[in-house]
């Protein structure tokens, strides 16, 4: 039996199996992801970001606490980066998450970058969709610690909670364009720190400019995550972030936009290998770069002349 | 993509302890490897449980508090019983020379005692990783 049938009745090392073959692109990945794909689009996506020190692993394990109080099951993926330089990478999130381990309604699976610099690792989305296809209800996506342009979570997920700190002072201004817009709900952590009105304040400040521009005005919850307070509060906002969502057709945009973007990136990365592999067959790649390099040839009419020769 | 090698870096049982863990983690990543660490004072239920859903392929216990002749044999036991049975199992910490063939026997691939190199150890995986 394959690994895909054995997710499929319930097997977690066929999940954990999955996840491998996806990330390492072993040989039976797309077949597997074939077997899954008609059993994906069930679980709610939520994505979780926000800079280093946030709290987001503290968050989320309470956040799976409270859905599976409330029932639900619930996948995680936690990401960390990978480092640059070696390929390695510590993923130390499951650290704040040591009592879910053995609750057999959640799955924990750490990921790192390798790579990606979106805040997401290179196979975040099949891994999801792995997760979704086993069943669970609820995917949680813990992204690495973001600045301002790591936003590849929104194209990703249902919806995405922002999760800030107080202290960081003026570092809001400099992060407003970035992470800040695209927050269906904020939640302000270490509420208890000094600072936290000043946040909550800008934080309202912004959002007050963006107000003609969305139907949604995305709710701000202080938590103390460390201690579980505002917890509830935060997945009432989450809830009604996602009913409103759904009743105002945002929620399928999103997944038809997802789609989309997920079958042009698919195809780029197949007509790309095509176009390398016809390129070697072609064989005289290397003069040209030698007479690009020269300037003898400009890349522009390289480039036009190689599509019409191989894409003939 | 090729393979990334994985490494779960557990600390079983009460001792409060992790320098050890923390700089072979750090070496370990240095080496190209993703290390899952899980932190202190770990179940061998949660250990076993955390290699599956992280689906390592190695599992590297750091124990100094001498329970590793009952805690190592027991998480052996838990993730062959999860069917992971390709994952190399290698055990660090202050261990008596007399104890090591006992935890061999008992399906730990390796020991390292203090003052081995983390050279050592990640010649000791790359070479046996499956």
């Amino acid at each position: 039996m394959n690994i895909a049938d054995e997710l499929l009745k319930g097997s977690r090392l066929a999940l954990s199996r999955a996840i491998t073959a996806v990330e390492n692109e072993y040989d039976d990945a797309v077949s597997i992801m074939q077997t899954l794909y008609s059993h994906t689009g069930n679980a709610h996506i939520i994505g979780i970001t926000g800079p280093p020190g946030a709290g987001k692993s503290t968050l989320t394990d309470k956040l799976a606490k409270e859905y599976r109080r409330q029932g639900k099951t619930v996948g995680i993926i936690a990401i960390d980066p990978t480092s640059p330089f070696s390929g390695g990478a510590i993923l130390g999130d499951r650290i704040r998450m040591n009592e879910l381990t053995l609750d057999q309604g959640v799955f924990i699976r750490s990921m790192g970058t390798r790579g990606s610099l979106g805040g997401l690792s290179r196979k975040t989305s099949e891994a999801i969709k792995i997760l979704d296809a086993f069943g669970f209800d609820v995917v949680l996506v813990e992204t690495v610690g973001v600045g301002q342009s790591e936003v590849d979570i929104v194209k990703t997920a249902d919806t995405t909670l922002v999760v800030l700190v107080p202290g960081l002072g003026d570092d809001i201004q400099a992060i407003k364009a970035g992470i800040l817009e695209i927050g269906d709900v904020f939640a302000i952590n270490k509420a208890d720190h000094e600072g936290v009105d000043r946040l909550h304040t800008e934080l309202e400040m912004m959002l007050d400019l963006n107000q003609d521009k969305i139907e949604w005005r995305p709710p701000i919850q202080r938590v103390i995550a460390n201690r579980g307070e505002g917890i509830n509060e935060l997945a009432e906002a989450i809830e009604k972030q996602i009913v409103h969502s759904k009743e105002s057709g945002q929620f399928v945009n999103r997944r038809t936009n997802r789609t989309k973007s997920e079958l042009l990136a698919m195809l780029d990365e197949q007509v790309g290998r095509y176009v390398r592999k016809q390129l070697s067959d072609y064989g005289k790649f290397d003069e040209l770069v030698i007479s690009v390099e020269k300037r003898e040839k400009n890349p522009y009419a390289v480039v036009g002349d190689i599509m019409t020769t191989i894409l003939r | 993509m090729e393979k990334r090698v994985r490494v779960l870096v557990a600390k079983p049982g009460l001792d409060g302890h992790d320098r050890g863990a923390k700089v072979v983690a750090r070496a370990l990543r240095d080496a190209g490897f993703e290390v899952i660490y899980t932190g202190l004072r770990q179940t061998p239920e949660q250990i076993a449980e955390a290699a599956l859903q992280e689906d390592v392929n190695v599992i590297a216990l750091s124990l100094l508090s001498g329970a590793h002749n009952h805690l190592f044999p027991r998480i052996v036991e838990l993730i062959r019983e999860k069917g992971m049975t390709d994952v190399l199992i290698i055990g660090g910490g202050v261990i008596p020379d007399a104890d090591i063939p006992v935890l061999k026997a008992a399906g730990i691939s390796e020991v390292f005692t203090p003052g081995t190199s983390t050279t050592t150890i990640i010649d000791y995986i790359k070479e046996n990783v499956k």
